[in-house]
């Protein structure tokens, strides 16, 4: 799915990195070492985690996308941190919960 | 390449234990070329040139009587004297030098006395060499030649020992305590030079996850360490060792879900207790050893040459 339709899905802004990026799935977690654990390469990341390392785990792991929810403030060295490793950011009203339904829905339709 | 361990200030220690261990005998020039005290000083000068020699000791029926030196032969050209006997122009108030004397002491006669040359007298009083200052720098040389191979072949001896094979890369990085703005920096370049060598994606991220949980450890809990990681032929290795604290029970900290980190380090994602049990679900070897007030060291290694785990 490219970043644009997932933005699009949240309602989404994106605060750094390219809107063609395509993710293949998405992990929920506001512990970077269960991200750590469970993140699948290709997978967005979804969480509050607003701080650059979520970019240093996202960059490990293999996770070319970051969603922060709840509007959180993103942090200037988070967005050049993220640009620096090519990983797109962006940010959203809605809580993990419902930005993860709705990522969820579109990658499982039923 | 390895350097060989001699500091330059350190060095002249070196040279001044082989001067005590050294003995005179070890040095001298053991073939002397004498004459008797019936040679004439010409027959003397003939056997300087021929054998490119500055003195001959003199011998009377085996015993060292005296020396001619080329001092007494340009003594003999300036006064006409060429024809007269060793006997009676060879310098007789001799210093001599014992075999078994340590070569330091043959250092400080060169010093004191001044002479070109020392004749070397046995336990009997026979003279059974003579040593010139070019022997024993000639001496010091091959030992300290012989020195140096000893310390390289030890040197290398140990570091098989010790390391085992040498690896392909070798990098290693600090880690400061709650530094949060640089952690996960050396996991992310140890990464990086994994995928540029052709590491295949599903190992080069078990070594990054077992390099940033040890990595992040580190930053959280110790007060500064070091990280150090290298990627061998048949294997990945991350080691880890930190300054302290130290672990008071290693198996509860290797339980998920046990942690002592603070609130704050938890709002930040972390001390959530996964971290070192992922980075040893992640290794194929996992060691960790940690001593209170002393610190934690831990090695955690990837092999390459089974399973999935195949690099090329």
């Amino acid at each position: 799915m490219e970043l644009s339709h997932a933005a699009t899905l949240t309602g989404a802004i994106l605060v750094v990195g390219s809107a063609e990026k395509k993710i293949s799935g998405g992990y929920t977690s506001d512990l970077l070492s269960d991200v750590m654990a469970h993140a699948k390469t290709g997978d967005a990341l979804v969480t509050i985690q607003a701080h650059k390392n979520t970019v240093a785990v996202a960059s490990l792991v293999g996770a070319p996308a970051i969603f922060i929810c709840n509007n959180r403030p993103i942090p200037e060295d988070m967005i050049e941190a993220a640009a620096a490793e090519d990983i797109a950011l962006l940010k959203t009203a809605l809580s993990q919960f419902e930005a993860s339904g709705r990522l969820w829905s579109a990658f499982s339709p039923s | 390449m390895t350097t060989v361990p001699i500091s330059a200030d350190k060095s002249p220690g070196i040279v001044l234990e082989l001067l005590y261990s050294l003995k005179v005998k070890d040095a001298m020039t053991t073939e002397v070329v004498t004459a008797s005290g019936s040679a004439t000083l010409r027959e003397i000068q003939g056997i300087m040139k021929e054998k490119a020699i500055t003195g001959v000791p003199i011998l009377e029926y085996g015993r060292l009587e005296g020396i001619v030196t080329i001092g007494d032969i340009i003594g003999a050209l300036d006064s006409g004297s060429l024809d007269k006997i060793a006997r009676e122009l060879m310098s007789t108030s001799l210093v001599t030098i014992d075999a078994e004397m340590p070569l330091s002491f043959a250092v400080t006669y060169f010093d004191r006395y001044k002479y070109g040359r020392f004749p070397v007298l046995d336990g009997t009083g026979r003279l059974c060499g003579i040593i010139t200052a070019s022997d024993i720098l000639r001496r010091l040389l091959i030992a300290l030649n012989e020195e140096i191979c000893r310390m390289e072949k030890r040197m290398a001896e140990r570091q098989a020992k010790e390391e085992g094979p040498l690896p392909q890369v070798e990098m290693s990085f600090g880690t400061m305590p709650h530094d949060f703005s640089k952690a996960g920096n050396a996991s992310q370049k140890f990464k990086k030079t994994l995928v540029e060598r052709g590491c295949p994606p599903q190992i080069a991220r078990k070594a990054a996850i077992a390099s940033y949980e040890l990595e992040l450890n580190q930053v959280i809990h110790s007060s500064g360490g070091i990280m150090r990681m290298r990627i061998f032929d048949d294997s990945i290795e991350i080691f880890a060792r930190d300054e302290g604290p130290g672990i008071p029970d290693v198996g509860l900290a290797m339980q998920e879900g046990f942690s002592t980190a603070n609130e704050w380090v938890r709002s930040l994602g972390f001390g959530a207790g996964m971290g070192l049990p992922n980075a040893k679900r992640v290794s194929d070897d996992f060691f960790i050893e940690s001593k209170m007030g002393v610190g934690t060291t831990i090695r955690a290694s990837i092999r390459l040459d089974q399973g999935e785990n195949q690099w090329n």
